[in-house]
C-alpha cells in the first residue's frame, strides 16, 4: 500500500486530507462539545449539503460555473448558516435549541429542491452524503490545509480565552473578555471545519468526527489539556486506521472510521466504569 | 480621606417596564467588608452584575476605583464569585489548576502564554484556598463546597483588589461555611482586599462584615455594622418592604 501511496495522486489527497481532519474536527470539538453545541456541528452539516447541492446545480446547468468547485458554495452556505443560527438562538432566548431544528430543515429542504433542479442524483451527490475520501482532488486538499492551518492558528492562539469562554461565560464577560466576538469567531471557524470535513466521511457522518472522538475522551481523561490531547489521538487514528482497513477490505471509509470511533468509545466508556470499580 | 473603591449615584435599573433597583447610592471604601443583604428578588445580583458591567443600568453613575465604569478597563483588580451553579458545568473536564489559571486571562492579555511565575501564582491563590491536595483533579469531583473554593482561588489570583461574591454559600454545609468566613476575613485584614458579600442570611454574617447594606429594591440601610446592630435591636424587621426610605451614609 505504501508503494501505492508513492505512487497515485488520489491516495496521497485521501490520507494527508485524513491526517489532517482527523487533528482538527476533534480539536475543536471538544470545545463544541464541552459548550453543549454538538447539535449545532449536525445542523450545519446540513445546511452545507444545500450549497453543496447548489454548486453542483450551478456547474451542471450554467456554463459560466461549470468549472465550480461546490465546496466553495458549501463552506459558503456553512457560514452563512452558523451566523442565522446565532440570530436565532438570541431571537428564540429560551428556546434556543430551537435553532438547530429549524436550521437542519430548512437545510434539508434546499438541498432536495436543488437536487431536484439538477436532475436527481448523481454519484457525485452520493459522494459528498457517505464521503469519498479517493474524491479528493488537489485543490479540495489545499482548501482543507488552509482551514487546519486556520483552525490550529485560532487554538494556539486564543486558547486561553476559549478556554475561559467554554467554562463560565458569564465569568469570562465579567473579566472583560469581549465574548461575544470570541463565540462569533469560534462559530465560524466550525462551520468551515464542517464544510471541509464532510469530503471524508460524508454529511451525514461529519459531526461524529468533531464529537465521537470526545464523547470517548471526556470521561476517562482529567483536565482539559489531557481531553483534547486523547480525543487528537483517537480521532488521528481511526481516520488512519479506517483509510488503512477500508483500502484493503474495499469498504466505505467514512463508515470505517466512524465504526471506529464508535469502538473506541465503547472501551472508553467499559474502562471508566471499570476505574469507577462498577464493573 | 480614605480612597473610594466603588461609588455608586443615584442608580435606577429596570428589566422591561419593572424597576428593580430605584435610586442607590452606595460608596465603598478601600479595606472595608461590605455585607449586601435583603430577600430573594431584592436586585441584590442586578446591582452586582451592574457594578461587573455586565449589565447597563438605565440612569446613575458607577466609578470603579475612582473612573468611570466606562472609561474602567483594569477588570483584573476585580474578583468575582458567582452563585456556583448557575453558571458552571460540573462535569467539565478541567482540573483545578487549570480553573484557577483561567482567571490570569485577563491578567496576561491575548497571545500571551503563562510563564513560570504565573504558574507560581496559581500554585500560591490554591494554597490560599487549601486546595493543594486536589490541584491536578477535576473540578466536577470534587464538593461544592471545595468546589467554590477553587472559585474563590479563581478570583484571587489576578490579586484583586476587590472581591465581589454572590451568596458563595448556598448549598455548602456549615462547617465549610465557617472555614469560609474566616478565609474571608483573613483576606480582608491580612491582605487588605475590600469585599462585597451578598446573602440573604444577615444573623450569619454580622460579625463579619464592618459595613451593612439592606436592599429591597430601593437601598434602606447602608452604614457601618453598629449602627446596624443598634438598628437591628429595634425595627430591623419592620425594614424590609417599610416605605420609609433610611439612608445613612457614613463617612468614617
Amino acid at each position: 500500500m505504501f508503494s501505492s501511496i508513492l505512487q497515485f495522486e488520489f491516495l496521497q489527497n485521501a490520507f494527508l486530507s485524513g491526517i489532517l481532519i482527523g487533528f482538527i474536527a476533534p480539536l475543536l470539538g471538544v470545545f463544541v462539545v464541552v459548550r453543549r453545541l454538538s447539535l449545532i456541528a449536525d445542523a450545519l452539516s446540513h445546511v452545507t449539503l444545500a450549497g453543496i447541492a447548489g454548486g453542483l446545480f450551478l456547474s451542471s446547468k450554467i456554463s459560466f460555473f461549470s468549472s465550480l468547485n461546490p465546496i466553495y458554495v458549501g463552506m459558503g452556505f456553512s457560514v452563512l448558516g452558523s451566523l442565522v443560527i446565532e440570530k436565532l438562538r438570541a431571537f428564540y432566548k429560551f428556546y434556543a435549541e430551537l435553532a438547530i431544528p429549524i436550521i437542519m430543515s430548512a437545510g434539508i429542504g434546499f438541498s432536495v429542491v436543488f437536487i431536484s433542479l439538477a436532475d436527481g442524483f448523481n454519484t457525485d451527490l452520493f459522494n459528498y452524503l457517505f464521503g469519498s475520501v479517493s474524491a479528493v482532488s488537489r485543490t479540495d486538499l489545499y482548501i482543507i490545509t488552509g482551514v487546519a492551518a486556520l483552525v490550529i492558528l485560532l487554538i494556539v492562539l486564543f486558547y486561553k480565552e476559549l478556554f475561559l469562554l467554554s467554562f463560565d461565560e458569564e465569568y469570562a464577560s465579567a473579566l472583560g473578555l469581549p465574548a461575544k466576538g470570541l463565540h462569533l469567531l469560534f462559530i465560524l471557524t466550525v462551520a468551515l471545519v464542517i464544510s471541509v470535513s464532510m469530503r471524508v466521511v460524508g454529511i451525514l457522518l461529519v459531526s461524529s468526527l468533531m464529537t465521537l472522538p470526545v464523547a470517548a475522551s471526556i470521561r476517562i481523561a482529567t483536565g482539559f489539556k489531557k481531553t483534547i490531547f486523547l480525543s487528537v489521538i483517537i480521532g488521528e487514528a481511526s481516520v488512519l486506521i479506517g483509510l488503512v482497513l477500508s483500502y484493503y477490505l474495499d469498504i466505505a471509509p467514512g463508515g470505517t472510521i466512524v465504526i471506529l470511533e464508535v469502538l473506541a468509545l465503547i472501551f472508553s466508556i467499559i474502562l471508566s466504569k471499570a476505574r469507577r470499580g462498577k464493573i | 480621606m480614605e480612597e473610594k473603591i466603588v461609588e455608586v449615584k443615584n442608580l435606577f435599573f429596570q428589566y422591561e417596564r419593572k424597576y428593580v433597583l430605584e435610586n442607590i447610592n452606595i460608596s465603598i471604601e478601600k479595606g472595608a467588608f461590605l455585607g449586601l443583604v435583603g430577600p430573594n428578588g431584592s436586585g441584590k445580583s442586578t446591582l452586582l452584575k451592574c457594578l461587573l458591567g455586565l449589565l447597563k443600568p438605565q440612569k446613575g453613575t458607577i466609578h470603579l476605583f475612582g473612573e468611570d465604569i466606562h472609561q474602567f478597563n483594569d477588570w483584573h483588580k476585580i474578583g468575582y464569585v458567582s452563585q456556583k451553579a448557575n453558571s458552571f458545568n460540573s462535569s467539565f473536564p478541567a482540573t483545578v489548576f487549570e480553573v484557577v489559571a483561567s482567571g490570569l486571562t485577563p491578567k496576561l492579555g491575548l497571545f500571551k502564554k503563562m510563564k513560570k511565575a504565573d504558574r507560581e501564582k496559581v500554585m500560591e491563590a490554591i494554597r490560599a484556598v487549601g486546595m493543594e491536595k486536589a490541584v491536578h483533579q477535576n473540578i466536577g469531583e470534587l464538593s461544592g463546597g471545595q468546589q467554590q473554593r477553587v472559585f474563590i482561588a479563581r478570583a484571587l489570583v489576578s490579586e484583586p483588589k476587590l472581591l465581589i461574591l454572590d451568596e458563595p454559600t448556598v448549598g455548602v454545609d456549615s462547617q465549610t461555611v465557617n472555614h469560609f468566613y474566616q478565609l474571608l476575613h483573613h483576606l480582608n485584614k491580612e491582605l487588605e482586599i475590600t469585599l462585597i458579600l451578598v446573602t440573604h442570611d444577615i444573623g450569619a454574617i454580622t460579625d463579619k462584615v464592618t459595613h451593612v447594606a439592606c436592599l429591597n429594591k430601593q437601598l434602606y440601610f447602608h452604614g457601618n455594622k453598629d449602627e446596624f446592630e443598634r438598628l437591628k435591636e429595634t425595627e430591623l424587621t419592620s425594614l424590609y418592604g417599610h416605605p420609609v426610605q433610611l439612608i445613612t451614609h457614613d463617612h468614617e
